[in-house]
């Protein structure tokens, strides 16, 4: 006998206001949630970065009510060189974890994975509220580190023991910063494994009739395949946390080594190895970057798609590359450890696939030109941002090729250069994903459109600007100038601070350009054009076949079935020039899989 | 030679007749794939209830966290000479009896309840009295092993005495902690199942996460005997 009823949404349409816009079921509102949470996440990363880059440009100018923000770390509004080091490792945290992991992600998946695959919700509502939640606290959390005696950690993104591990001996935020630290990331890895269990299944199990697999649009694979990379790389950095913490209120040597001397104290820890954490760190750590852009390449595949008015190269090719890049991300980590004291037979054996590595996601971006190369590809503000973000994933991947090599990356790991390449190939290219993925489903999350000229400027501002800041990064970095220091006084660094000046100027250009976006988006979501149809791009997944916004069970009275391929445009013999996925229409393309 | 003309072919657009399925209803995943134009393509006749996918990646990640602390264990060992080994707590080894007591009543429970509920037949056996056996196992070994951790602070090994001890307090209280969460479903299971609404899939994927709390139990104990 078999369960239908575990099919059915377990969840009806919510009554009260709570249960509809606060602790709601529907994977649409936590979807809006996760965007919401995410765009505050940023503004507040994007507001530490322009205190940095102050700083470093001006590092003697005061910054008129900083010190409210830190009595200690920033007395008379000019910050200590350890405060800059905390608002560093803040930037990086919030960035990473709650904007490029949970925008394109959780935010964007949660609302459309359930629709793209024919799904009413997902299968574990309750499961997916609490993910959220529990990423709300994570947040609130990472936040109070800002209120705790000697603010957040110093130790940067990476937490790298033993300084993370030695509690308030190492410096300012070293004790209950780090713990702070520590608690959000294993708060915050909760909430994502609850998440990639609800992706997971309703990509797997709760697919409409017809949706086979191969059918489900790549913005769907690119949120199933981080959702697998999700589940098994955060349920990794979970126990790194826990050993962490208790390193610091139990007095554990997980860590931190023996006979460890802090200001003419010696530690009573013994025998903790400090390259445990990075090895657990960095397990997570290299999935994780491709946890940020993954969804990106999904997502910018589906807008280009639908703008081009014609399928990619190879659709199977494209899932396959991304396939290929979530497997190989477990196997490269150690390329972050070259200069960590690694046997050079490792380095070896990391070094390879890293390489191998660049084979993926070359085949992603040669699908992507050769798709273009002669398509009438309609110019708004989501086929821009879609254009920006392989260009940014161009020109980030390109350094991506010098690091891999042990003897180049040793020279350049810990300057500029990395921070350059990065910021570009998984920060710039994550962020334009983003934009583009909320310019072209707007409509269908609320019913307006999108001010196009004003996302065309935000384009054009965003785009020029992320090279400004970023590409002299690269040069920096050549330049032999050392990243985390928060001033270049040695003679050598002294004729590269103009450089920082201009990057500064560019980083507040850049950072107030964005200002256009979250009023465009304010604007728009209450006195925004209404949108013309269920179905504006005239896209052919099912997110444009059901209302707009999607009624509470997605779909309305009856649910979907498919009868095409995901991207059927310009076929020949149809009636117009796309396809739908639930069009009855008997005409198929050549290449639709039989 | 002749030369035959042909007409260009002609696609007559016809139309598929729709097929509307009730909402709220089965849903998709695997089954009934019907493509374009009729044709069958990999058809399975039933799909996995989400619940007993569900259930396999969540140990899936439970999986990776432990062996992220075996891997964990094995480098930290090698790292320094500071390593302590002692006796396991012996209760331990009669814990082991318990849990995998536990997973045995469990699995007479759930046949009885699969066999009722596959055949419609009338009830036999006494199902919910093998889920409280179940239950109390659980609690006995949640009980045994907060014995052990007594048992070890009483004779002064504390989390931070020794690396050694900090990976047997770790493993086994996140161990501990993931037992709850199944103790939490069989206390749910059995509630569903007074009431009568208790689906197979729940029940089917409450026992595989009891099953492999036990064989998680054995696995931890093999390596902390080997260990420790």
């Amino acid at each position: 006998m078999h369960d239908l009823s575990a099919h059915a949404v377990p969840h009806g349409a919510p009554t009260s206001f709570i249960r509809k816009h606060v602790f709601s079921l529907d994977h649409k509102v936590i979807g809006k949630q996760y965007y919401a949470l995410a765009l505050v996440a940023a503004v507040v990363g994007m507001f530490l970065s322009w205190l940095m880059r102050i700083h470093l440009g001006w590092g003697s100018l005061a910054i008129p009510g900083l010190h409210l923000l830190s009595s200690s770390g920033a007395p008379g509004d000019v910050m200590t060189p350890e405060y800059y080091l905390q608002l560093m490792t803040m930037h990086g945290t919030i960035m990473v974890f709650f904007v490029l992991t949970t925008a394109p992600f959780a935010a964007f998946g949660n609302f459309f994975l359930p629709i793209q695959t024919g799904a009413e919700d997902m299968p574990f509502p309750h499961f997916n509220m609490m993910s959220f939640w529990v990423t709300f606290v994570a947040f609130l959390v990472m936040i109070a580190a800002f209120f705790v005696p000697d603010g957040p950690t110093l130790g940067g993104w990476t937490q790298y023991a033993p300084l993370s591990a030695i509690g308030q001996v190492g410096g300012p935020g070293q004790g209950w910063g780090v713990v702070c630290w520590a608690a959000s990331i294993a708060i915050f890895c909760i909430g994502q494994l609850l998440g990639s269990l609800n992706f997971i299944t309703t990509t797997l199990d709760m697919r409409c009739k017809g949706m086979s697999l191969m059918r489900l649009p790549l913005s769907a694979w690119g949120w199933f395949i981080t959702s697998v990379m999700g589940l098994t790389a955060f349920a990794v950095l979970m126990p790194a946390c826990i050993l962490l913490i208790l390193d610091h209120v139990a007095g554990t040597s997980f860590f931190v080594p023996s006979n460890l001397v802090i200001g003419d104290h010696v530690l009573p820890h013994t025998g903790g190895s400090t390259l445990l954490w990075q090895h657990l760190f960095w397990f997570f750590g290299h999935p994780e970057v491709y946890i940020a852009i993954v969804p990106g390449l999904g997502i910018v595949s589906h807008v280009l798609i639908t703008n081009m008015r014609r399928p990619m190269l190879s659709h199977r090719v494209l899932i396959y590359s991304m396939g290929a890049l979530a497997a190989l991300s477990y196997m490269v980590y150690g390329h972050h450890m070259f200069v960590s004291g690694m046997n050079p037979v490792s380095s070896l054996a990391f070094s390879f696939p890293t390489l191998v590595i660049t084979i993926p996601s070359t085949i992603v971006v040669l699908i992507w030109l050769g798709s273009l190369y002669g398509s009438k590809l309609r110019i708004n503000a989501a086929s821009l941002f879609s254009l920006g973000f392989i260009s940014m994933f161009i020109s980030g991947g390109v350094s991506g090729f010098f690091l891999a090599q042990p003897s180049i990356d040793i020279m350049l790991h810990a300057t500029y250069f990395v921070v350059g390449h990065f910021h570009l190939v998984m920060g710039v290219a994550a962020m334009f994903g983003i934009f583009a993925g909320t310019y072209f489903w707007f409509p269908k999350m609320t019913g307006r459109m999108m001010n196009e000229g004003l996302g065309k400027a935000h384009f054009i501002l965003s785009f020029i600007g992320a090279y400004c800041i970023f590409m002299p990064f690269h040069y920096l970095g050549i330049a032999g100038n050392v990243r985390r220091y928060q001033a270049f006084t040695d003679d050598y660094l002294i004729p590269l601070v103009p450089v920082h000046k201009f990057i500064t100027v560019a980083a507040l250009l850049t950072g107030f350009a964005q200002l256009i976006f979250v009023s465009n988006l304010i604007y728009s979501r209450f006195r925004g054009e209404l949108a013309p149809s269920d179905n504006p791009w005239q896209g052919t997944s099912l997110e444009w076949s059901t209302a707009t916004p999607p009624p509470h069970n997605n779909f309305g009275d009856t649910m979907p079935v498919v009868y095409h391929d995901p991207y059927q445009y310009s076929v020949e013999g149809a009636s117009t020039d796309f396809i739908m996925q639930t069009s009855t229409e008997n005409v198929h393309s050549p290449d639709e899989e039989k | 030679m002749a030369t035959t003309v042909h007409d260009s072919p002609t696609i007559a657009p016809t139309k598929i007749e729709p097929e509307r399925l009730p909402s709220h209803g089965s849903g998709g995943g695997w089954r009934n794939l019907v493509p374009a134009g009729g044709e069958l393509r990999r058809v399975k006749d039933s799909s996995p209830p989400p619940a007993s996918t569900g259930i396999w990646v969540g140990l899936a990640a439970i999986t990776m966290t432990f062996a992220a602390f075996t891997s964990a264990l094995i480098v930290r060992q090698g790292n320094a000479p500071d390593w302590h080994h002692f006796n396991l707590p012996s209760i331990l080894y009669l814990n082991s009896l318990v849990i995998v007591a536990s997973s045995l009543t469990l699995e007479m429970g759930r046949r009885q309840l699969a066999a009722y509920m596959s055949t419609a037949r009338t009830q036999e056996g006494a199902p919910a009295r093998w889920l409280d056996a179940t239950l109390a196992l659980g609690l006995l070994f949640v009980a045994g092993q907060t014995f052990a951790w007594l048992q070890l602070r009483a004779q002064g090994f504390g989390l931070a005495t020794n690396i050694s001890y900090s990976f047997f307090y770790v493993l086994t209280v996140t161990h501990a902690v993931h037992l709850l969460g199944g103790l939490g479903g069989l206390v749910r299971v059995i509630g569903k199942l007074n009431q009568s609404v208790l689906k197979r899939s729940t029940l089917n994927a409450t026992s595989l996460y009891w099953h492999f709390m036990g064989v998680l139990w054995l696995y931890l104990l093999l390596l902390l005997w080997m260990k420790l």
